[in-house]
């Protein structure tokens, strides 16, 4: 896939005129076209029910667009096999609103289920697993099972897992939405240090107090339709 | 993977060992939550199928080792049948047929049996304390034979020869026939019930794996977000009903052994009673022997097996 600006990198998500349906009904995005540069940081905003939640599903490919071509990394996604579409979403990290946690396993499996499916050996990630536990103050439940766990401590599990195999793309779904504000400016702060060290992240919100604190691309979705805000 | 992103590094510091952690935190959990409902059924239907296929492949198995050893002691028999004719000695053609059969090869015992021994043979259908001296009773003489049964037929010329009309040899071919036919229906009918109940085996897991996935929607959708390839979700899946399989399958197999066994020894413990005796004489011994033991066990593998691999491809295909 070639890039829009000559020269310039490969973009990390790249739209062009994608429009989305749910079987006969009315188009959920229309006509969106837009780019997500290498270790560029934006957030996706809009009211409720405007289709962010279907640019991610998009963007992690577990949907298909009635319209449109997408990109991810390069690759042209339409008809994309089930090797190379694995090979992707292993470079993507993504934090659902409803955080997705596997409740039969404990918060350590969880965040190293990244590496697990990889065939990784338990050995060989440990470490890193209760390192980043531990940055994220998780440290003293790593045993405990999702359950018994708080809406923050659920949030922030869900976080570790997204960044424990170092993704190139973040996604995240209303990341501060059940942490105090002071967790929140924590964990903003994470997502920044992880795009300086390259990482593309997209932080879905409403929170204002957020996108206010950081000076960064606002992808305004509004009734289906997309508007950038540089 | 980017340049970039080989040297990079995590943003709280590079992991180094920590000699406090213990030596391991993964409880080994499987990724497909195992203990459920569904699947302590689908393994209690697993071990009743395993069961009746085993009791299937015994019971061919018995038949078909009782029907061999009913053959050879019944094929090592004939029977010579002189009948009574008017103006001759039944005593007298029966020596002589008994004379004729003595000089033939092959020929290892003689029993007639005496006038009081046929009409002893007659009574189950008759009645006991009938006067059987005006009917005109057959005799007959056992042979225990050892040769090659094609020289029945030259024994069985020299009989005519010698008593026409009156003797004939009966090589029991016709019933074992019958018994052969009987037995290879017998064990045919045992072996298709185990190929049944294997395909019955087979299609409750297609059907608990359907369940399973659909159960498990979100533990699938979660382990392709976060980068398991379908081969992956297949081998999880698998492995958690091979588990269920070989835990129905070895449950089965053994209550189909254990029945086996505990049969064996109860007509074994009333073998000296006349109950006991009319068992074995209509089943034959109650005894699957080595053979039988191991088919059982084998067919508790390969509920197993199947298991594993039909909830494999049903996986392969549901995520296809």
């Amino acid at each position: 896939m070639k890039s829009l600006l000559p020269g310039a990198e490969r973009a990390v998500v790249q739209f062009e005129h994608v429009g989305m349906r749910y079987g006969l009904g009315p188009e959920v995005l229309s006509d969106v076209s837009f780019r997500i540069a290498p270790r560029s940081f934006q957030f996706l905003t809009g009211p409720s029910g405007a289709g962010k939640t279907t640019l991610l599903r998009l963007i992690l490919l577990s949907a298909r667009p009635t319209r449109g071509t997408i990109a991810i990394f390069g690759e042209e996604v339409s008809g994309i096999s089930s090797d190379k579409l694995t090979g992707l979403r292993r470079r993507m990290g993504v934090v659902f609103q409803d955080f997705r946690l596997l409740d039969h396993l404990t918060t350590y499996e969880n965040v190293a289920l990244p590496l697990r499916v990889q065939g990784r050996s338990e050995a060989s990630y440990r470490g890193e697993v209760v390192e980043l536990l531990r940055w994220v103050g998780l440290g003293e439940r790593m045993h405990a099972l999702p359950p018994l766990l708080s809406g923050g401590e659920k949030q922030r599990a869900a976080i570790a897992r997204a960044l424990i195999a170092r993704p190139d793309l973040l996604l995240a779904d209303e990341p501060t939405g059940n942490v105090d504000p002071a967790l929140g400016r924590r964990l903003l702060r994470l997502f920044l240090e992880l795009n300086k060290l390259g990482t593309s992240v997209i932080i879905a919100t409403h929170d204002f107090g957020i996108m206010d604190a950081v000076d960064a691309r606002r992808m305004v979705l509004d009734a289906g339709r997309l508007r950038v805000e540089e | 993977m980017s340049t970039a992103d080989k040297t990079r590094t995590r943003p709280a510091g590079t992991a180094a060992a920590d000699p406090a952690l213990p030596a391991t935190l993964r409880r080994n959990a499987p990724l497909v939550p195992t203990d459920t409902a569904a699947g302590r059924s689908l393994a209690a239907v697993i071990a009743i199928l395993t069961f009746l296929a085993g009791l299937c492949a015994g019971a061919a198995e018995m038949v078909a080792a009782n029907a061999t050893q009913w053959q050879t002691s019944v094929a090592q028999e004939v029977t010579i049948q002189v009948r009574p004719g008017p103006g001759r000695s039944v005593d007298a053609d029966v020596a002589r047929a008994e004379a004729i059969a003595k000089g033939e090869p092959g020929v290892t015992q003689t029993r007639v049996f005496s006038k009081a021994d046929s009409e002893r043979l007659l009574e189950p259908w008759l009645g006991s304390g009938l006067d059987l001296s005006d009917l005109p009773v057959p005799r007959l003489i056992a042979l225990r034979w050892s040769g090659d049964r094609a020289d029945l037929g030259r024994l069985r010329a020299k009989l005519v020869e010698a008593l026409p009309g009156v003797a004939s040899l009966d090589d029991h071919a016709l019933w074992l026939q019958r018994l052969s036919a009987a037995a290879s229906a017998f064990v045919g009918v045992g072996v298709g019930m185990v190929v049944l109940v294997l395909i019955a085996t087979g299609l409750a897991v297609t059907f608990a794996t359907r369940g399973a996935m659909a159960g498990n929607r979100e533990v699938v959708e979660v382990l392709h977000f976060v980068g398991a390839g379908d081969d992956f979700i297949a081998k999880a899946f698998q492995a958690r009903f091979f588990g269920l399989g070989l835990r129905g399958g070895g449950i089965g197999a053994a209550c189909a052994l254990l029945a086996f066994a505990l049969a064996g020894l109860i007509t074994g413990a009333t073998q000296s009673g006349p109950a006991g005796q009319e068992i074995e004489a209509l089943f034959g011994s109650f005894q699957i022997g080595l053979r039988g033991y191991a088919s059982i066990a084998l067919i508790g593998v390969i509920a197993s097996v199947v298991t594993g691999a039909v909830s494999r491809i049903t996986v392969r295909r549901y995520l296809a």
